[in-house]
C-alpha cells in the first residue's frame, strides 16, 4: 500500500536522519590537529553544526555526513589549521 | 520570399534567448537569478562583461528590485530587458501592473516554472498565466528557434508608438532552457534592420519634466484603463504585421496568433501552448496513422486573446481538448476557460479541460493519444464542471 | 551532460537533428547523474523524457550495483559500459548487446586523468555508428585546444579502435 501524501506537503521533521547532506559537497575541510589550538571558533561558526570537539582536548573533528563544504571553518581558523581539499568525483 | 540562412548551431535554449537579446541591443538589463532562468541572465552578464553587449547590467537584491530598475530605466527612455520565473515573477507582481499601466515597452522572458507551495523548480505554466491580467502582451514559444526569433519581434511591437506595452515571451523551464537543440541564429545585421533604435514617445527628461504613474481620480481612472485595454487589443494587428515582416526579413513562416497542425479537417483538436506542442505533434501523427482525424492548435499569442483566430481554427471540430500545464484553482485550466469564452454565443466544439504536467511531471505521447481518444467520446455531451487531471497517481492521494 | 551534448553536436555535424538534456534539477555529488540525447534524421519535436533508450552509456560501472541502468533499454539496443571486465564477467542478463571498453584506462593513458566522457563517445561511435568518429573528433578539437585537444582525440580514437569501430 503506497504511502499517502499530506495536504500542503507537510512532512515530518528530522529528514536529515535519512538524508546525509554531506553529499552536496565539492570540497572538504581537512584539519591538521598539530596546528589546532582548540579555540573552537570553527565549531561555533559552522552553519551545519558539523564540527565537534574531540575528547581529551585533542582537537576537532568534522562530520562528513553533514559537512556541506562551505569553507567557513577554513576561512575563520586563526591557526590556518584547515585545508579545503577537492572531493573525489 | 527569399530564404535567408543564418548560422546553424546546437546550443542551449537559454543561450538562444541571450543571443537574440544581445542582437536587440538593450540599454539596460536588470535581473535576479532564479532556476531555471539562471543561464539566460548569466549568459547576458558574461556578454556584457566580455564587451560583446554594450548594456548596463544592474545586479539587484531581488526580482522586485530588478523589475523596478527596468521600470525606471524604461521611463528614462532606455530599451530594457529582464528575465525571471515562478516566485521571481510573483515578487515582481505589483511592478508588472505598474509597467503596463505606465505604458512601458519592457521585454521580459519567463522561463515557465511551477509555483510554491509546495516548492517546485520544474516546468509548468502556472507562473506566467497567473499574471495574464496585468496588461502585458503574452506569447508562448515551443522551441529554441521560436524563443530566439521572438525577441526582436517583442521589442519591435512593444516599442511601436501605437502599442507602448510590455511584452512577455515564454519558454518552458528546463525543457527549453536546459535543452541543447539545433537552431539558426539570426543575422545581427538583419536584426538591426528589422529593429531600429528605440524612440520613446515620452520619457523622463530634466529638460522636459513629466510625471509618470500619477494619481487618477475616479473620474478618469476608468478611462485610462479603457485606453490601456484598447492599446492591448490594438496590439494584435500590429504584432501580426511585425511577425509578417519578420518572416520576410529572416525567411521564417510563423503564423502570429496560433499554429494549426493537421487541424483543418480534425474532428478532435488538442490545444496547448509551449513545448508540449512538439510532443503533441508526434501524438497527432501517430493517431492519424491509426485513422483518427485529430489535430493540434498551438496557441502562440495568449494576451490579447485572439478570439477570431481561435474560432476560425476550431469551429468545425466536434471536441477541443485543451491540455495545459496550469490550473486556475477553483475552476479549471486557464486556456480552457479562455476557449469557452471565445465560443460563448457562437456555434463551436465541446471544450474539455485537461490539467497535465504540473511541477515538471512528464507528459508523453501515450498520455496525449489517450486524451484525444477519450475526448472523442465526449462529442455532443455536456462538458463536466471540473477539469480532467492527466496521469494522476490516485494511490498516493488520501481520501477526503 | 557534456557527453550528451558532445553527442548532440557530433550528430549535428553528421547532418542530423539532435536534442540533449540533463535529468533536470539540482545536482548533488554522489548521486548518479543522467543525461539524454536524441538523434534523428528529421526535426525532433517531442519534449518527453526518454524511457526506452536505444543506447545506454555507463561511464561508471559501480552504478551497475546501485541503479538499474538497463531500465527501459530496448532489447534491440546496445549498452556501452566503461569497465576492464568483459560482458560475461559483469554477469549482465539482458537481451541487448553489451559492449565494454576500459575507458578509464584509455583516459589515464592518454589524458593522465580518469575523465572518461569524451573517451566513451569514441566507443559509442565504434559500437553503434550512431555518430561518426570524425564528427566526435571534430567537436572535441573545437572544444579543447593544444595538447588537450590532441590527447582527447587520441583517447576518442583509441576507445573507438578498442571496441572494434570501423570494422
Amino acid at each position: 500500500m503506497a504511502e499517502k501524501l499530506t495536504d500542503g506537503a507537510v512532512v515530518k521533521p528530522a529528514s536529515t536522519h535519512v538524508n546525509k547532506t554531506g553529499a552536496w559537497r565539492s570540497m572538504r575541510p581537512v584539519v591538521d590537529l598539530e596546528k589546532c589550538v582548540k579555540c573552537y571558533i570553527c565549531i561555533d561558526l559552522c552553519p551545519e553544526g558539523a564540527i565537534s570537539a574531540l575528547p581529551e582536548k585533542r582537537g576537532v573533528q568534522v562530520d562528513y555526513d553533514y559537512c556541506k563544504g562551505c569553507g567557513i571553518c577554513s576561512s575563520e581558523c586563526p591557526q590556518k589549521a584547515y585545508t579545503m581539499v577537492p572531493e573525489e568525483k | 520570399m527569399s530564404k535567408v540562412t543564418g548560422k546553424k548551431v546546437v546550443i542551449e535554449g537559454s543561450l538562444a534567448v541571450a543571443e537574440a537579446v544581445k542582437y536587440c541591443r538593450p540599454n539596460v538589463i536588470s535581473a535576479y537569478p532564479i532556476t531555471p532562468q539562471t543561464h539566460i541572465v548569466e549568459d547576458l552578464a558574461q556578454m556584457v562583461a566580455d564587451g560583446e553587449l554594450k548594456a548596463e547590467f544592474v545586479n539587484t537584491e531581488s526580482e522586485f528590485a530588478a523589475a523596478s530598475v527596468v521600470f525606471g530605466a524604461s521611463t528614462a527612455g532606455a530599451r530594457t530587458y529582464t528575465a525571471t520565473t515562478s516566485q521571481g515573477l510573483f515578487l515582481m507582481f505589483e511592478v508588472l501592473y505598474n509597467i503596463a499601466g505606465s505604458r512601458l515597452p519592457i521585454v521580459l522572458t519567463c522561463a515557465n516554472r511551477a509555483v510554491s507551495a509546495p516548492i517546485s523548480i520544474w516546468n509548468d505554466q502556472q507562473d506566467s498565466l497567473a499574471v495574464r491580467d496585468a496588461g502585458w502582451i503574452q506569447v508562448f514559444c515551443e522551441d529554441a528557434q521560436e524563443i530566439h526569433d521572438f525577441q526582436p519581434i517583442a521589442f519591435k511591437v512593444a516599442e511601436d508608438p501605437k502599442v507602448r506595452l510590455p511584452f512577455m515571451t515564454m519558454l518552458d523551464g528546463f525543457v527549453n532552457t536546459h535543452t541543447y537543440e539545433q537552431l539558426e541564429l539570426m543575422d545581427p545585421a538583419l536584426v538591426d534592420q528589422y529593429l531600429p533604435t528605440y524612440k520613446p514617445v515620452v520619457r523622463l527628461d530634466p529638460a522636459h519634466p513629466m510625471t509618470f504613474g500619477a494619481l487618477a481620480m475616479p473620474d478618469v481612472y476608468h478611462e485610462i484603463r479603457y485606453m490601456l485595454n484598447r492599446a492591448l487589443m490594438g496590439s494584435a494587428p500590429i504584432y501580426a504585421k511585425a511577425v509578417k515582416e519578420f518572416n520576410e526579413t529572416f525567411g521564417r513562416d510563423y503564423t502570429p496568433f496560433l499554429e494549426e497542425y493537421r487541424s483543418e479537417d480534425a474532428d478532435v483538436i488538442m490545444m496547448s501552448m509551449g513545448s508540449l506542442c512538439g510532443t503533441i505533434k508526434d501524438a497527432v501523427d501517430e493517431l492519424r496513422k491509426e485513422g483518427l482525424k485529430v489535430g493540434l492548435v498551438k496557441l502562440r499569442m495568449h494576451r490579447p486573446l485572439p478570439k477570431a483566430a481561435i474560432r476560425k481554427a476550431m469551429d468545425r471540430a466536434s471536441v477541443v481538448a485543451v491540455v495545459e500545464k496550469d490550473i486556475s484553482l477553483g475552476l479549471e485550466g486557464i486556456i480552457a476557460t479562455d476557449v469557452r469564452a471565445t465560443f460563448a454565443g457562437h456555434d463551436g466544439p465541446n471544450v474539455l479541460s485537461y490539467i497535465a504536467g504540473l511541477g515538471g511531471r512528464d507528459v508523453t505521447v501515450p498520455h496525449l493519444k489517450a486524451i484525444m481518444k477519450e475526448a472523442a467520446t465526449w462529442k455532443g455531451k455536456e462538458s463536466p464542471d471540473e477539469p480532467f487531471w492527466v496521469g494522476l497517481k490516485r494511490d498516493i492521494i488520501p481520501e477526503v | 551532460m557534456t557527453a550528451a551534448e558532445i553527442l548532440a553536436q557530433a550528430a549535428f555535424k553528421d547532418g542530423k537533428y539532435s536534442q540533449a538534456f540533463p535529468a533536470f534539477g539540482v545536482e548533488r555529488r554522489g548521486a548518479p547523474v543522467q543525461a539524454f540525447t536524441r538523434i534523428a534524421d528529421e526535426k525532433i519535436r517531442t519534449r518527453a523524457q526518454i524511457y526506452e533508450p536505444d543506447i545506454i552509456i555507463v561511464q561508471d560501472s559501480t552504478l551497475l550495483t546501485v541503479v538499474n541502468v538497463f531500465a527501459g533499454l530496448k532489447p534491440t539496443g546496445t549498452a556501452i559500459i566503461n569497465t576492464g571486465k568483459t560482458p560475461a564477467e559483469l554477469g549482465i542478463k539482458h537481451p541487448a548487446k553489451v559492449r565494454t571498453v576500459d575507458a578509464t584506462k584509455v583516459a589515464l593513458d592518454t589524458l593522465g586523468r580518469p575523465i572518461t566522457n569524451t573517451t566513451m563517445l569514441g566507443a559509442v561511435s565504434g559500437a553503434t555508428g550512431v555518430v561518426s568518429i570524425d564528427s566526435i573528433v571534430a567537436v572535441v578539437r573545437e572544444r579543447f585546444s593544444g595538447k588537450l585537444a590532441e590527447n582527447n582525440e587520441k583517447a576518442v580514437r583509441e576507445a573507438f579502435r578498442l571496441i572494434g569501430g570501423g570494422k
